[in-house]
């Protein structure tokens, strides 16, 4: 069932080969491989707790793994940390870090990214620029909010959610990592981020996309991977797969 | 058919937000009385000792309060920095002690009174240094390191001036304490130039941003690439800085440099910050707050001395007013 070897490496913009994590005892995952295709839709499955935040974590320099590889179009050791790995042009929606509570919408959606105007050796935020942009960011992915000087704190989940898949989507990125980002949205916010999903795709910006919805992931990717149990177990085609077969390589029951 | 993001329930009590609430509403509303807590006060102790006592209101009693609130304001200043990263600096009033001993040090060795100067505002700033890098790399927390580096300057400072005060009769600091310009001494200009750098700071710079979205979140503000450890540090050191330019005021107001801690200047940079409306959890913070605590603290007082109460009062009367803050901040947004 493995078909890592299928695919050719210099086609990946994000790789990794034996990767493992452990926080003290607990072990989240072991001796991975991994990788996503250059402008494809890549989709990492399986149950609560399978390492799958963990891994993305470790891909995109929060956390440094034990042992194994990176890749990053093709280089090795990319990040040290995770403003390298944003420099470089990766994205991330995290499951739980996500926005700042006490920060304003504009504020968040521009956190480490902010736009400056330089007076002599002083940078001054523009603060205007800021919160023109993030009301255009928003209207684009038609996120409704009411204004983009309101602090997260009094947001929903969805607004927040939509908030970091803005901030992650609208910034010229090459490569969109989203970790479980239709998870608190309702019916609507789910089509619109799968249409932003497949518009990123047509931009042919590439996009890791962790869901525990199989029939979202069969509609969406080009290529699944499936965790479990802190090990990476298969991938499959989307195009070649069923959802009873997902289903069977994620619960170990094939 | 109305579309779901006409009838959500949160996209209207957002909208609701935005609209401007009646007068009364936000009189009535308690996390009103917690953001403007400290101006609130200050008003209050102004018209109460103006009535009581009314010398309080004259033009000199106001130069000397400001005058005597000007060393508080700035340490408050550097206590909001770190206190906005969710951390306490509990050295802050033995970092002043330091430099004072090292200014008089220097000054009485004869290397001139700038160098001096400067030499004490580097090694409070040093100290704040190494209160963050403790804090950061050694993953100490932060009132261990400080309650540490507390104990420590102390033990430096009393080793370094044999625990005796050293003169300082510096025409320079002389001017600084006496002199003025327009209606303000010179050490009221200063806090005022603290004031307005430190706001521009905290409200108009990425470090700022990226100071409160370190104090808010640290996880997550780490994830978006900030350098929380950094930011801390430059907290820290701040704080040490602020610590280094009360020195220099606390020195040329008194001519001479003791090896004594006034613990009462570290209660009340921390009471000044929590009357500010500056979250103790970190990420919310404004500068303005806190140097108008100051102020209020100060004329109490000011003004208590005026009513000839005793001395021995002033602590309970602060004590009891910071207590009454914090339980106002509960009922803060
Ligand atoms: N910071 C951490 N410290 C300690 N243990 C952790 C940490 N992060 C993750 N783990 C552990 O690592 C394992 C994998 O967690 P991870 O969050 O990667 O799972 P997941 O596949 O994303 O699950 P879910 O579908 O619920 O999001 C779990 O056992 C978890 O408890
Ligand atoms: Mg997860």
């Amino acid at each position: 069932m493995s078909a890592t070897h299928h695919i050719p490496s210099s086609d990946a913009i994000l790789a990794c080969e034996g990767l493992s994590k452990h926080f003290g005892g607990i072990r989240a995952f072991t001796d991975v491989a991994f990788q996503a295709r250059r402008g494809e839709v890549t989709a990492v499955i399986g149950d609560n707790g399978a390492g799958k935040s963990t891994l993305i974590r470790c891909l995109v320099g929060v956390h440094v793994p034990d042992g194994g590889e990176i890749f990053f179009d093709g280089r090795p050791r990319p990040f040290a940390n995770p403003d390298e790995a944003r420099k470089a042009g990766i994205e991330t929606v995290h499951q739980n870090l996500a926005l700042i509570d006490e920060l304003t919408v504009a504020q968040n959606l521009f956190l480490n990214r902010e736009i400056v105007r330089r007076i002599g050796p002083i940078a001054l935020l523009d603060r205007k620029a800021m919160r023109e942009q993030a009301r255009a960011m928003l209207s684009r992915l038609s996120i409704n909010m009411p204004s983009v000087n309101q602090r997260v704190r009094r947001l929903s989940g969805g607004q927040r959610q939509a908030i970091s898949i803005c901030r992650a989507a609208g910034s010229g990125a090459k490569l969109v990592v989203m970790d479980e980002p239709t998870a608190a949205l309702g019916v609507q916010e789910t089509g619109n981020v799968e249409a932003l999903i497949r518009r990123l795709r047509e931009q042919e910006v590439s996009v890791i996309l962790v869901s525990h919805n199989f029939d979202q992931v069969r509609r969406l990717s080009d290529q699944i991977w499936v965790m479990r149990a802190g090990r990476m177990v298969a991938t499959v085609r989307s195009s070649e797969t069923t959802g009873n077969e997902l289903v069977a390589l994620v619960t170990g029951a094939a | 058919m109305s579309t779901p993001e006409q009838n959500a329930p949160v996209q209207t009590a957002g909208a609701a937000e935005e609209s401007r609430p009646s007068l009364s509403a936000l009189l009535l509303d308690p996390s009103f009385w917690a953001d403007w807590a400290s101006v609130v006060g200050l008003v209050g102790l102004v018209i109460v000792f103006g009535i009581a006592q009314p010398v309080f209101l004259s033009i000199a009693n106001l130069q000397a309060l400001l005058l005597a609130a000007a060393i508080l304001v700035v340490l408050s200043i550097g206590q909001t920095f770190v206190v906005a990263t969710a951390g306490i600096d509990l050295s802050l009033a033995a970092a002043v002690m330091l430099g004072a001993i090292i200014l008089g040090l220097v000054n009485a060795a004869g290397w001139g009174i700038f160098l001096a100067c400067v030499l004490a505002v580097l090694a409070t700033s040093a100290v704040g240094f190494l209160n963050g890098v403790l804090i950061t790399a050694g993953k100490i927390p932060d009132f261990v390191v400080t309650l540490g580096t507390l104990s420590g300057i102390t033990g430096l400072g009393l080793i370094l001036s044999g625990g005796e005060p050293t003169m300082v009769g510096s025409t320079f600091l002389l001017k600084l304490a006496s002199g003025s310009f327009g209606p303000f001494g010179y050490p009221v200009w200063v806090a005022i130039a603290a004031v307005i750098v430190a706001h521009i700071a905290l409200y108009h710079t990425r470090f700022g941003v990226h100071l409160l979205a370190t104090g808010g979140q640290v996880e997550s503000a780490g994830a978006l690439g900030i350098r929380t450890n950094r930011v801390k540090i430059a907290a820290y050191t701040i704080s040490g800085f602020c610590a280094g330019i009360a020195s220099l005021l606390l020195v040329a107001r008194i001519g001479s440099a003791e090896p004594l801690i006034n613990t009462s200047l570290l209660l009340n940079s921390v009471a000044a910050v929590v009357l500010g409306g500056v979250s103790l959890f970190g990420g919310r913070a404004s500068i303005l707050g806190p140097a108008i605590g100051a102020l209020m603290l100060t004329a109490l007082v000011n003004g208590l001395t005026l009513l000839s109460v005793s001395a021995f009062y002033q602590p309970l009367a602060v004590g009891a007013i910071v207590v009454l803050a914090a339980l106002i901040m509960r009922y803060q947004k």
